[in-house]
């Protein structure tokens, strides 16, 4: 390399000057671009927290110090990580270096004329001479007007060039690229993302404390969150009697965008989401939440209402825990919904379809303590049995009561429940412009031919004319082939 | 016609066109073997002197076989639509349609290059690999006809499969030439082209047709997955989200665009750009074997 000179020589603001022009070269940009393809392969084998926090812990539970170093080097966020986001941050910034200075000069040049005819044609490609009769300088005149050539007149000698369009489509399609990152940026710091299990029947309210969970931007505000409320009405699910696969998932909502609204009703789809401004709200997973009754020893009633359980298989056998921590002593039933009850010789009680054709509750009772006070926090779905004593097990059909020694459940029924996943994007439509652009500009930039084609009528009559193909664009030949025909038909 | 006699004339309709591709084979290679000339030498009569080809002698044969890669791509044509029919929708559901859609869009972009370009030595390759292909659908990959699962309803179903199969096809077509031009060019450091690889077109002919190819399709593939990025935010609530299929649809587009930019900036042509062409072309049937198969993630869809 000429820059080789020892760079400590150089001023602190020229060696700056050198790093920012190594970075924002062409090569270091595309480097970046690959390396970025490369970088991303990781995250598509190796399971990733975000997506599949159940299999990192699996990792963790198999090789716990391999999982450790996995984790130390971000293997398990590939997306989030720091070295990621290098990476592309690099890039960007590459880009709007290597890009903006070439879009100006584009600009500047689009006015300007093609490059003077050169001196010897006889060197270029299509080079074609003949003996003219004076008409043939009109004739290519004309035949550049016709096919909206740029051209440059010098001395007896025309040079014309077509195809800027292709230089065009090219920062175009670069330029589009910034703003889809742009736009990926935006969604990343302003948007949010959370899920909630909502009984049907109840009312979803968009406030933080409603959410299971909830990540957002750095810059996102809860002043951001449409104070929306969505009451769900009605859910209807459909499914395939042959292959029990889903058909239709339907959820019927009344929505008040502001507090003091009249309710509308909308109906939300898996493929149409329900939009307030930028927020979406997508029916994202549904299962059954079955409604028991749980009385003590004295028939009082200790809890009651529907508890969400968690889908484990196709057919919706699903599996929760029914917490009653008021109740003395406390009790617990770690619990499976079947809503089409059958049973299979590996696996016991199982769903056989998951509509609820013939529901069944299957209970194991246990009494002691929750463990609910000593700070953990529980899962929902879970009971940590350690401190209990179990009391029983019992399969009940809808409306029956199992009675133990401590008191009594009852089936009551159930209700479905849907996942809603609310999501904020502020970005989402600079990227889909951005990507509209990039792809019109690399049409444009892909399809354009770039050439040039020359011509000079010395004084005794003599025509040369020449072509030449940037960046090897095909056709020329042909084109250079009607010129020279159009020239010589003039002559007859 | 009931739903299922639409799924049966479908099927039936994919093994006609498998025994109609059994014939195009037959036929290219009858072409291919039928032009050996093995002249005797006059001096010791009995000896044979080097093979030579002449393939006006098949010319005949060439065209019977390009009618039976023609009328294998109507019957399969017919065949994917008599499936969409019986199940009500796009058929591209699950694995099995995929992959009989595909094996039609490669035989499409052959037969469409075939317009243009004299491929016919590539016929025997092309009606092997839809034969396989189709083999593999129907005994390993075959699902009944069935309705599709709510988070495929939506146009862009339509939108953003059939862009990503037909860029799929073409692809695979570049990836063909790619390796015929690293075959020729081994062959030709060795000496001489054999004799029936002296019909083949010259390395620059195949290094350019696999250029023009991927040029052509690139375009497309940028929109396939553009348009995989606008449904996804329709039924998975983000328009990118790292999930298999995306990065490597990503992947495959880097590399294409790495492709691309070697040959129009860098100047790499031949050995070096056949060797990148492969490249791309295999992350993107890495994505369609092992994300549909093995993955994980939103994107599974095969069926399986
Ligand atoms: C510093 C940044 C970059 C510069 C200056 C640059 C410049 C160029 C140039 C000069 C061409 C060829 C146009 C022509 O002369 O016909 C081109 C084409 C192209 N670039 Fe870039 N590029 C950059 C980064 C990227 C990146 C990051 C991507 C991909 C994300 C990309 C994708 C493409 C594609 C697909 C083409 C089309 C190839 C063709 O024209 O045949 N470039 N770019």
């Amino acid at each position: 390399m000429s820059n080789d000179k020892d760079i400590s020589e150089l001023g602190l603001t020229s060696s700056l000057r050198f790093m920012w022009r190594q970075l924002t070269s062409m090569r270091t940009a595309l480097s970046l671009l690959l390396i970025l393809g490369v970088a991303s392969i990781p995250g598509s084998l190796i399971p990733q927290r975000p997506q599949n926090p159940m299999k990192v812990s699996d990792y963790f539970k198999s090789d716990p110090t391999l999982a450790l170093w996995m984790d130390r080097l971000s293997l398990f966020d590939v997306y989030g990580s720091p070295w990621f986001s290098a990476i592309y941050i690099l890039l960007f910034i590459s880009l709007i270096g290597c890009v903006l200075p070439r879009t100006f000069e584009h600009f500047k040049a689009s006015r300007a004329l093609p490059p003077i005819t050169p001196k010897h044609l006889e060197k270029m490609e299509f080079f074609s001479t003949w003996q003219g009769t004076g008409t043939e300088f009109d004739a290519a005149q004309s035949f550049f007007r016709k096919r909206h050539f740029r051209v440059r007149e010098n001395e007896g000698t025309l040079s014309a060039e077509k195809g800027y369009l292709r230089e065009t489509g090219n920062l175009l399609f670069h330029l589009a690229l910034i703003l889809v990152l742009i736009g990926v940026s935006l969604g990343a710091l302003f948007g949010m993302k959370g899920e909630a299990i909502v009984n049907v029947g109840e009312r979803f309210t968009n406030t933080p404390t409603t959410y299971d969970s909830l990540t957002y931007g750095k810059l996102f505000s809860d002043s951001s969150l449409p104070p929306f409320t969505l009451t769900m009405t009605n859910f209807k699910a459909e499914y395939d009697p042959l292959t029990n696969a889903p058909k239709d998932y339907s959820l019927w909502v009344d929505a008040i965008s502001q507090p003091g609204d009249a309710p509308v009703k909308h109906l939300i789809k898996v493929n149409s989401p329900l939009s307030f401004g930028s927020t979406n709200v997508y029916l994202q997973a549904n299962g059954y939440s079955p409604i028991v009754t749980v009385r003590d020893k004295a028939g009082a009633v200790v809890f009651q209402g529907p508890v969400p359980f968690l889908p484990q298989d196709g057919n919706l056998t699903s599996a929760g825990a029914i917490k009653v921590p008021d109740s003395t002593p406390q009790l617990g039933f770690v619990a499976s919904f079947l809503p089409t009850a059958s049973r299979d010789k590996i696996r016991g009680g199982i769903s056989s379809f998951p509509e609820a054709l013939d529901p069944a509750l299957l209970l194991s009772a246990w009494t002691g303590d929750l463990g609910l006070d000593r700070g953990v926090p529980q899962s929902v779905y879970r009971i940590d049995t350690s401190k209990m004593a179990r009391i029983g097990l019992k399969t009940l059909k809808l409306g029956e009561t199992y009675s133990f020694a401590q008191g009594s459940i009852t089936f009551d029924g159930f209700v479905p429940w849907v996942n809603l996943q609310i999501v904020r994007d502020p970005g989402k439509l600079f990227a889909l412009f951005g990507a509209i652009l990039a792809i019109l500009g690399l049409l444009a930039s892909l399809f354009t031919r770039r050439r040039r084609i020359w011509i000079r009528v010395s004084g005794d009559g003599l025509v040369e004319v020449a072509g030449l193909a940037k960046n090897g664009a095909p056709g020329l030949e042909i084109e250079m082939a009607a010129f020279v025909d159009e020239l010589k038909k003039v002559n007859q | 016609m009931t739903h299922s006699s639409w799924a049966y004339l479908s099927n039936y309709l994919i093994y006609s066109a498998m025994a109609v591709y059994t014939l195009a084979f037959f036929s290219h290679a009858y072409e291919t073997a039928w032009a050996v000339r093995a002249p005797q030498s006059e001096e010791m009569p009995g000896t044979l002197l080097t093979k030579t080809f002449d393939f006006t002698r098949t010319e005949k044969m060439a065209r019977i076989a390009t009618a039976f890669m023609i009328l294998g791509f109507l019957l399969l044509f017919a065949g994917v639509v008599a499936r969409g029919i019986s199940a009500g929708r796009a058929p591209w559901g699950n694995m099995y349609e995929f992959s009989i859609t595909g094996a039609l869009a490669f035989c499409g972009a052959y037969l469409g290059a075939l317009r243009k370009y004299d491929l016919r030595w590539l016929g025997l390759i092309v009606s092997i690999a839809v034969l396989l292909t189709l083999g593999t659908a129907i005994t390993v990959l075959y699902r009944p006809s069935a309705p599709l699962v709510p988070a495929l309803k939506s146009t862009w179903l339509v939108i953003h499969v059939s862009a990503a199969i037909m860029s799929g096809g073409v692809f695979l077509l570049a990836n063909v030439i790619a390796a015929a031009y690293l075959y020729l060019d081994s062959m030709e450091s060795r000496g001489e082209r054999t004799a029936w690889a002296k019909r083949l077109p010259s390395l620059e002919v195949l290094d350019q047709l696999s250029y023009r190819l991927v040029a052509f399709v690139f375009p497309l593939w940028t929109f396939a997955v553009i348009a995989g990025a606008i449904w996804a935010e329709h039924a998975w609530g983000r328009y990118w989200g790292w999930d298999p299929k995306e990065t490597w649809a990503f992947i495959t587009w880097v590399a294409y665009a790495a492709y691309l930019h070697a040959r129009v900036t860098v100047g790499w042509r031949g050995r070096k750009a056949a060797w990148l062409c492969l490249l791309a072309g295999s992350t993107f049937l890495f994505n369609y074997v092992y994300v549909n198969v093995w993955g994980t993630g939103k994107h599974t869809y095969s069926g399986l």
